[in-house]
């Protein structure tokens, strides 16, 4: 082992790295798996062993022919079926990591499902980095692509324009089709609507340009490099821990009622004087609080009901304040009935919970969505039934227009409203990227049948855009 | 952009929590995963083996429910081949935090004549039979295990919460999708959900995690001497049910475990890390997958996880 290299000095000194969750998008065959590869290799996230066995495999199929090589791609390859047929199913997750940053790479298929895949991918992603085959431009499929990045309002946007090598390197081809890029982003509000910014990058994936290192042979370009931009973007959750509208949605409540846990009291813990010991366990959703911050106590079908923030626990310590994605315990200074579902929220910042859901829904599955079917929402930390009222048309994502429809199927996106057997607090998908997302289920056998994002109540005046 | 940021948080209170660390990021994902499936399954378990990521898994089930108890069982699926100082830790562990155990023995499938010894002598595979067993017979709904996607290829295509079928199968095609930190883990009777709150922490982010909670681990994971012997390019260690053959010379060397799994089957690695900052280092600079360093069991083909994970293994 070569362990000399590293000092344990170095570690301890170091600032701790913060967690970065992007994920890939692009057209069949633009080199998505080798730009995937490729920053997995060049940030030397790949260990000799799996390499050796990518090697083994390059050289069986004859990649690169008689120069040899190793293909790249293979690195992303998870099922015995995706190996066997050279293609990829399913969203894979990859890990690697730079001095400053930890990575959680979401890595998309694009030629089946993209749809269900780039939803899926994006719901949690910082950024998304969506790939142009240099030699052919902005496709229908980026437009599409874009257009769901757009409506699942990730946070940072970046296009990356692949096989620049084939076009030796062109910086007027690269022009015109950043120029298409920003045309589309200009028609979708991405990129210029204050929640996301848009950047364009020339690569090759094959050769590395631009990749983790600038390249020399793209003089004309001044940018970063996409690791670069990777490393220095904000995450989501630290753009979201600065909003106003603090959000908990409680998860369980933890009430030990004098029966603590046996490293409790081996901490030293007086059992008695937890007796009454009663605090809302959950995980912020975007904003930070404070104790004796003013909060409201959402539960449906009740008005709010207002006190102050007594304590704010996790696991033994006691917190001052604490900030959207943290997972706590928080004490509330009345005695409320508060349970698993409700949701604690700054006070006077929150709406008033609605029975009535106006939402975009991406169908993710193969049974359709039809008018006047029983379905279940989940939303923040509470189940309810719901009944489908009607379909207002369905997006063509080509074109960005609404056209009519009164089904949804699978890789559909389009716009429904919900009646809910309880009221929720709903929130503007826009503005509150966890407290606006819901999932439709199935009662039947429990499958997830479509990602709903909530829009505002036709007629209700669409709040001005905040700022990031 | 991440000047203007660092300037916002100079004037904000939230100046230290909007930087979360990766590992405060992970402990607080995987926390609100453990308390999601305690909320909204009837029965679950945790797969408890003493090794380093069920030993996360434990420490970060008793952060999400302090001061209050963990409020589960510990599942262990005993191949009959492990590490006597392991399942001393286990059984320690169990009664330091006042847990209840549950066991499933391969040992007794064996003697029952329910499962057949392999030709090669290794007992990883055949936990699928007792584990899925003592799933059906607990009637357990939901199971935290400590699998991590970083681990493996196939594992790098599971869900947070994966169902499940009748007989135990995962069917990686047909997964649901997973959005948000919205988890859907809706099942109907006779089908459960495998729980995996740490899928997103690769092997150093367990091993920072543990030097900074200073979590303890079973020792055999620190550089110690032990009598080995080579076989398939691994170290195996000298013990009742691991003998060399007569061709294999024993020898003394100071090695550690970066897995601990069946004796049968996991090899040591040559190390003189002798404390956990050591490791740290030692992960940090490693060249080699913590699986292909140590487990036979995933060398057998390049889908040797995807297939035990289709048939129902952990």
């Amino acid at each position: 082992m070569t362990t000399e290299a590293v000092l344990p000095a170095d570690l301890e000194t170091a600032l701790p790295t913060t967690l970065f969750r992007f994920a890939t998008a692009g057209s069949v065959d633009d080199g998505k798996s080798t730009l995937v590869g490729r920053l997995l290799h060049d940030s030397k996230a790949i260990l000799a062993d799996q390499l050796d066995a990518v090697a083994r495999t390059s050289a069986d199929r004859g990649f690169g022919g008689d120069k040899g090589g190793i293909d790249l791609a293979l690195l992303t390859d998870g099922l015995r079926a995706e190996r066997e047929q050279g293609i990829t199913i399913d969203v894979a997750y990859r890990y690697f990591a730079t001095d400053q940053r930890s990575f959680i790479l979401a890595d998309c298929p694009g030629h089946v499902q993209y749809t269900k895949n780039t939803v899926t991918g994006a719901s949690t992603a910082d950024a998304v980095v969506v790939l142009i085959d240099a030699r052919k431009g902005v496709l229908e499929q980026t437009r599409r692509h874009l257009s769901v990045l757009q409506l699942l309002r990730v946070a940072h946007v970046i296009v990356a324009v692949n096989k620049i090598d084939l076009v030796d390197f062109s910086e007027s081809v690269f022009r015109g089709i950043e120029a298409d890029v920003q045309q589309v982003g200009r028609e979708l509000g991405l990129g210029s609507d204050g929640i996301s910014d848009l950047l364009v990058i020339p690569v090759s994936a094959l050769d590395g340009d631009n990749v983790v290192d600038r390249s020399e042979r793209t003089p004309w370009y001044t940018g970063p490099a996409l690791l670069e931009v990777l490393e220095t973007l904000p995450a989501a959750d630290e753009l979201e821990s600065h909003l106003e509208s603090f959000r908990f949605p409680v998860q369980l409540v933890i009430r030990p009622q004098g029966a603590l846990a046996p490293d409790a009291v081996a901490a030293g813990l007086d059992a008695e004087a937890y007796r009454d010991y009663r605090a809302y366990a959950g995980q912020i959703t975007e904003g930070s609080v404070k104790v004796g911050d003013k909060v409201s106590v959402l539960t449906p079908g009740q008005s709010p009901r207002t006190t102050t923030v007594a304590g704010i626990d996790f696991a033994g310590a006691s917190l001052q304040e604490a900030a959207a994605p943290q997972s706590v315990a928080i004490r509330l200074a009345d005695e409320f009935d508060v349970a698993r579902g409700d949701t604690i929220a700054a006070a006077g910042t929150v709406r008033e919970a609605s029975a009535d859901l106006y939402a975009a829904l991406c169908w993710l599955s193969p049974k359709p969505l039809r008018e006047g079917q029983k379905v279940l929402v989940k939303h923040g930390t509470r189940t309810v039934q719901a009944m489908v009222r009607n379909v207002s048309g369905k997006l063509d994502l080509a074109t960005f227009k609404l056209e009519a429809a009164s089904n949804l199927e699978l890789n559909d996106i389009g716009h429904a409203q919900l009646r809910l057997a309880a009221p929720l607090p709903l929130e503007n998908y826009l503005h509150h990227r966890r407290t606006g997302a819901f999932l439709v289920i199935d009662p039947l056998d429990g499958n997830t049948l479509a990602a709903g994002l909530v829009k505002d109540h036709p007629g209700d005046h669409e709040d001005e855009r905040y700022s990031i | 952009m991440s000047t203007s940021l660092t300037e916002e948080t100079q004037v904000t209170d939230a100046a230290v929590s909007t930087r979360l660390s990766s590992l405060d990021t992970l402990e607080s994902e995987a926390i609100h995963i453990i308390r999601e499936v305690v909320a909204e399954f009837e029965k679950p378990a945790l797969l408890f083996s003493g090794g380093k990521d069920s030993v996360v898994m434990l420490h970060l089930a008793t952060k999400a429910f302090w001061p209050g108890k963990v409020p589960f069982p510990v599942l262990h699926v005993d191949t009959g081949h492990n590490f006597p100082e392991v399942i001393d830790f286990r059984d320690r562990t169990v009664e330091r935090l006042g847990l209840k155990l549950v066991v499933g023995s391969v040992q007794e499938f064996i003697d029952r004549g329910e499962l057949a010894e392999r030709a090669d002598g290794t007992r990883n595979p055949l936990q699928t039979v007792p584990l899925l067993d003592a799933i059906q017979q607990n009637k357990f709904d939901a199971v935290f295990g400590g699998g991590r996607r970083d681990e493996d290829k196939a594992r790098a295509k599971e869900r947070i919460l994966s169902l499940r079928d009748e007989f135990g199968q995962w069917d990686p095609r047909n997964q649901r999708p997973e959005l948000w930190n919205l988890y859907n883990g809706r099942h109907t009777v006779g089908q459960h959900v495998r729980a995996f709150p740490i899928s997103n922490w690769t092997e150093l982010d367990i091993w920072r995690y543990i030097e900074r909670e200073n979590i303890e681990l079973p020792g055999l994971y620190y550089a110690h001497e032990r009598e080995v012997f080579a076989r398939d390019g691994m170290w195996r260690a000298v013990g009742e049910v691991s003998q060399p053959r007569p061709d294999e010379d024993v020898i003394t060397k100071t090695v550690r475990y970066r897995t601990v799994g069946d004796m049968s089957c996991t090899g040591a690695v040559e190390s003189n890390a002798y404390t956990v900052s050591d490791v740290v280092v030692e992960v940090a600079a490693s060249t080699l997958t913590e699986r292909g360093a140590t487990r036979a069991d995933d060398r057998i083909s390049e889908a040797a996880m995807e297939d035990r994970k289709k048939d129902g293994y952990f």
